[in-house]
């Protein structure tokens, strides 16, 4: 089932967590919502789920505006970033819960619910721990039944509000690959919230991007990694290099870069702007390559890995990351304290739209 | 790892503090409590059944057991819904309201004793228009309980209020994105979280209504066999040097307040082993 949100603002006091969305998560789609706490990606989930009243704005399922149906009756199944397991009930109770406070006319019948209980539970691998109390369950498993719990109630949608965050990286990765993967079996339209970009990247079909309420950017992985819709987008998705300066004329004069055309900005007024490069796209050589780069020495070098990352400082002391092969750093040769020519093979230009603009700066904190 | 020493604790001196513990509790509480059974052990068994037994003091085990269980009963009910409303809502005036809940523990049951029985006696503000409707509170075994409710109550309050408070309100959004209703809600997933707690307010509550004398003595009226606490019976024993009976009737009666109390914990202890945190 489709979920469209149309325009929903929600403010808490003065602070606007969610401000103007819009977004549509197409049926059988597995949708990130990612941004740096307060982002209001929260927020928005939990008015998807209906457990948060937008101020203003409309959300749709499949067309039919939800307004009027609170979160008991809109079938959503929703995982909690702490699982919110209920502490006195065993495993098995949890998981049928959903299915033991119907109305009497549409209950399942005690076997039926025993059934489909202990099938839900072979999904998520726990059919053996049906009788443990959640105190009994590692992290990961109780995860694992916060989601078995989600499901019994058959939702249209489902919604994970950080699924992975309270866990190690190791369980964090191998739950996140089986999520995907539980998501192709079943195509239960779902979104899910993370800080994470490389969960966010790994695991969604799609990723919406959101800082202070708003939406940077909706893309595939791939089009938000490769494409960034705003300097925000470039800088909290992966790594880059920044050189500020300005565009003027037709050019941009960025840091101690030399000056590369910027058709987009023709106007004589000089403009802020900045250009970013991710650290594999910067070249490093020995020699002046062709011009357009700058030298810069190197502070360290770390070659574990498949790719060595370097550590360079810029002349006007800004710290530089750049990843090469290791054959281009054993061709290189370089040692610690040498200077190195620098150059981006790929820049993206943002002009800063006003002086108000959103710096891609940290984020502002939420308040409590 | 595989040494065969005790195991090392964080914080040193157990042998200390279990010693002066059980130092402090002989005095305060074991040392009375055996001069009691050795006191009543001076009566022989003839005398000492034939006292327990009497019609005047079975009555008045029966009514202070009775008339506690009910106060009890009836804070754990009430208690609830205060501790609920305190814990759970905002509003102007709440800590007046919720310094008023401790006022009971603070004020001498004789002062809340003479307060209740004059408003309940047949000419106060609240006994006049009782007794209208055909109900006397005052100087009958109604008045005992609503004497006890009065000073049972910030017990069940004060030990659920801090549990309600930590109650995570997401576990109540997961109920409630599963389809249940409030109702649902209340009983399956908040009732059995806070059983516990309850049960202990609701223990403490009992066992200070089981001794209590002050408040009790003015609304009771204290008639034989129908108004008669078990404690005014051992003061009268008391006051008429009848010193063995006196003991008499309160080994009897420690002996019951142990044997529930006892009771009551073990339900406890099975009923948050059930919901032990995470």
């Amino acid at each position: 089932m489709s979920i469209e949100v149309r325009n929903v603002t929600k403010k808490f006091g003065t602070f606007t967590a969610v401000d103007d969305v819009s977004v549509t998560v197409p049926a059988g789609e597995l949708v990130a919502l990612l941004g740096p706490s307060g982002s209001g990606k929260t927020s928005l989930l939990r008015i998807i789920a209906g457990l948060e009243t937008p101020d203003a704005g409309i959300v749709f399922f499949e067309g039919e505006d939800q307004a009027q149906r609170d979160v008991r009756v809109r079938r959503v199944g929703f995982v909690f970033q702490h699982y919110a397991l209920f502490r006195h009930m065993t495993v098995f109770e949890n998981v049928a819960f959903g299915l033991r406070v119907r109305p009497r006319a549409s209950r399942p019948s005690v076997a039926d619910i025993r059934a489909k209980v202990m099938d839900l539970l072979k999904l998520v691998q726990l059919d053996w721990l049906a009788d443990r109390r959640p105190s009994e369950l590692s992290g990961g498993q109780r995860q694992r039944v916060a989601l078995a719990r989600a499901l019994a109630v058959e939702p249209k949608v489902l919604l994970l509000d950080e699924p992975f965050g309270s866990l190690d990286a190791r369980i964090r990765q191998e739950l996140r690959r089986w999520l995907r993967r539980l998501h192709d079996d079943i195509r239960l339209t779902s979104v899910f919230v993370t800080h994470d970009q490389e969960e966010a990247l790994d695991v969604a079909d799609r990723v919406v991007v959101m800082n202070r309420g708003r939406i940077e950017q909706i893309g595939t992985p791939q089009e938000v990694f490769e494409h960034p819709a705003t300097p925000f987008v470039m800088t909290f998705i992966g790594q880059s290099a920044v050189f500020a300066g300005t565009v003027q004329g037709g050019k941009a004069f960025l840091g101690s870069l030399a000056a590369v055309d910027f058709p987009a900005h023709l106007h004589e007024e000089a403009r802020p702007a900045a250009g970013y490069a991710r650290p594999h796209e910067l070249e490093v050589t020995r020699i002046e390559n062709g011009g357009g780069g700058l030298w810069a020495t190197l502070r360290h070098a770390s070659p574990a890995g498949a790719v060595v990352k370097l550590e360079l400082t810029d002349p006007e002391g800004g710290s530089l990351q750049v990843e090469v092969t290791r054959e281009q750093h054993e061709a290189l040769q370089a040692g610690v304290g040498e200077s190195l020519y620098v150059k981006p093979r790929k820049l993206r230009i943002f002009v800063q739209e006003d002086a108000t603009s959103d710096a891609p700066d940290t984020p502002r904190a939420p308040r409590a | 790892m595989s040494s065969a020493s005790p195991r090392r604790r964080v914080l040193p001196g157990f042998g200390l503090t279990l010693g002066f513990t059980l130092l402090y509790l002989s005095l305060i509480v074991l040392v009375p409590l055996s001069t009691l059974a050795l006191r009543t052990a001076s009566m022989g068994w003839g005398p000492f059944w034939a006292t327990v037994t009497s019609p005047r003091v079975l009555a008045s085990y029966r009514l202070t057991f009775g008339a506690s269980l009910a106060a009890a009963a009836l804070n754990g009910v009430f208690g609830l819904v205060v501790a609920w409303v305190l814990a759970r809502h905002r509003f102007p005036g709440q800590k007046v309201v919720d310094a008023l809940v401790d006022l009971p523990f603070a004020l001498p049951t004789a002062v809340a004793g003479i307060a209740l029985t004059s408003l309940y006696s047949p000419n106060g503000w609240f006994g006049r228009p009782l007794e209208a409707m055909g109900l006397k509170v005052a100087f009958t075994p109604l008045g005992i309980v609503v004497a006890l409710t009065f000073i049972g109550l910030p017990f069940v309050v004060r030990t659920l209020q801090p549990v309600i408070e930590d109650l995570d309100v997401e576990v109540e959004e997961a109920a409630a994105s599963l389809g249940a209703g409030r109702r649902q809600t209340f009983a399956h997933v908040i009732l059995p979280a806070l059983f516990p707690a309850w049960l202990t307010g609701f223990a403490l509550a009992f066992a200070r209504a089981l001794g209590e004398y002050g408040s009790v003595v003015f609304i009771a009226g204290n008639m034989p066999m129908r108004t008669e606490i078990t404690s005014l019976l051992i003061i009268t024993k008391l006051e008429q040097y009848d010193y063995a009976g006196a003991t008499a009737i309160a080994v009897v009666m420690l002996v019951a307040s142990f044997l529930l109390l006892g009771a009551i914990n073990r339900l406890q202890s099975w009923a948050s082993r059930r919901g032990a945190a995470a």
